[in-house]
């Protein structure tokens, strides 16, 4: 988990959530963050868009921490970059 | 001034078919009408079911003029309408024309027309939209082009409360009716959200299920939009046994409650209080109820604050109730789905079988009513509740009653 990704994860947090990026560190809930089932789906929605990923309903379900959301893109652009790769 | 209120005529168009009849049949054999959505092209969408109106082409219900002034939804209005008031026999004068109400639920209006619209507009570059986007696309047109066909010069207004417009609607037709407000109300809602534009927030929304729509099941996934629309006809049951019509079952209460809570998240509370409104509006103790025909929309969140205030009102008599969502099977039209409801209630009582849950699997047991799964149910029922619950936290609740 890199510190560029987990600090993109958060300021997209951050900036939908309208909150100062100081305060989504990577142990927070969200739950501690305020973040209702509504808000989750616009952060999804963010970060798809900065990620360039889609992210299918299952896998997003279960996420409740920062942490959490930060491991599933990281393992989503792995998943990327592998179909990248095999496709050249 | 106190009077009953029967239903004397029924209309609908959905996904099974373009008649009430259709719809009946199909609710009463426990067959689910969700299928592959052909209105949007393959591979746009996250989720490739709904529940469309098969076979539809304006033609076959307007003449060319004017099937070009009304977006489907208005269509769907009318289809319903005419045969509503077809099959209640009544001739509308002009006298009646202005003590009768139309009151017809929709929640987004014209999307298909505003879709094409701003596609022409932002896509393709033109720099106009066509002058009947506006006509067409307002939520009211429904309601006022049935209104054109029949003389209707009474109160017509339209209703938009999300998923609870059609249950308000009807709510607020039956306390005119029975207040002497009007002499007749033609009642109901109706929709048509599949366009790409608006299917594409509501895959965003992440509540629409990617294979179809399981009510109470512990493994579902999310709702199935529907399209279509259903109408009643609303009189004193004096007037109509003075005219011999026939009564298909009556409306004895309406409830409402607002949750004042979430934008999104359904409240228990709220939904409880409009059951206890209804209730309490058709003076019945909640040992009288034997149905109650559920929002039931098959996400993780309403099907299990549902069931919790289902709990709530009925305490120890919940066990003994039959609930069933019929969503399960002409899908969720949205501000048409309290009407659809509706219908499907009516037949319930007038016919006694119960539509049941379809595609159920496996009980979640964090909705533990007798769901009526996948097979309709024989059951003489006197009292039944229709539930719609919004986005908004705006809840509406109708109580109906087998025509006696």
């Amino acid at each position: 988990m890199s510190e560029d990704l987990i600090s993109r994860v958060t300021g997209v947090i951050a900036k939908t959530q309208k909150i100062p990026p100081e305060t989504v560190t990577i142990d927070k809930s969200f739950e501690e963050l305020k973040i209702d089932s509504l808000d989750g789906i616009n952060i999804l929605f963010a970060l798809e868009g900065e990620f360039d990923v889609d992210i299918p309903d299952d896998a997003a379900r279960g996420i409740r921490t920062v942490r959490e959301m930060v491991e599933g893109i990281e393992k989503l652009l792995a998943a990327k970059a592998q179909a990248a790769e095999s496709a050249q | 001034m106190t009077r009953r209120v029967a239903v004397t005529g029924i209309g609908a168009i959905s996904a099974f078919g373009h008649t009430y009849p259709d719809l009946w049949d199909g609710l009463a054999a426990g067959r689910s009408a969700i299928g592959p959505l052909t209105l949007i092209p393959p591979g746009v969408l996250r989720f490739p079911n709904a529940a469309e109106v098969p076979d539809y082409d304006p033609l076959r219900h307007f003449e060319e003029k004017q099937a070009q002034m009304l977006d489907r939804f208005a269509q769907f209005a009318a289809v319903a309408a005419r045969e509503a008031i077809k099959a209640s026999g009544i001739e509308f004068s002009p006298e009646l024309g202005e003590r009768t109400a139309i009151i017809l639920g929709c929640s987004g209006g014209g999307k298909a027309t505003e879709d094409d619209g701003f596609h022409h507009l932002y896509a393709l570059k033109e720099p106009r939209v066509s002058p009947l986007t506006i006509a067409r696309a307002m939520s009211n047109a429904g309601a006022s082009r049935v209104s054109f066909e029949y003389g209707i010069t009474g109160p017509v207004f339209t209703v938009s409360t999300a998923c609870s417009s059609a249950n308000h609607s009807i709510g607020q037709a039956f306390r005119m009716v029975r207040s002497g407000e009007v002499e007749v109300a033609i009642a109901g809602g109706s929709e048509a959200p599949l366009s790409t534009g608006f299917l594409k927030a509501w895959e965003a929304m992440r509540v629409v299920a990617p294979d179809t729509c399981r009510p109470f099941s512990i493994d579902r996934r999310g709702l199935i939009l529907g399209e279509g629309a259903a109408v009643l006809i609303l009189e004193p049951v004096e007037r109509a046994l003075a005219r011999g019509a026939t009564i298909i079952g009556e409306i004895v209460g309406f409830g409402m409650s607002s949750d004042a809570h979430h934008i999104t998240q359904p409240s228990a509370v709220g939904a409880a209080r409009a059951m206890r409104a209804g209730l309490l509006d058709a003076e019945l103790a909640p040992e009288a109820i034997g149905y109650v025909n559920a929002h039931g929309t098959g996400t993780l969140a309403n099907d299990l604050t549902e069931t919790e205030a289902i709990r709530n009102v009925f305490g120890t008599h919940a066990q003994k109730l039959l609930v069933s969502s019929t969503k399960s099977m002409h899908g969720h039209a949205l501000g048409a789905a309290g009407a659809l409801e509706a219908a499907a209630t009516l037949g319930a009582l007038q016919c006694g079988l119960i539509p049941p849950t379809a595609n159920f699997t496996a009980a979640d047991p964090a909705c533990d009513l007798d769901v009526v799964p996948n097979v309709p149910r024989p059951a003489q029922v006197e009292f039944a509740i229709s539930n719609s619950f919004a986005f908004g936290g705006l809840n509406a609740v109708v109580v109906f009653r087998k025509s006696v």
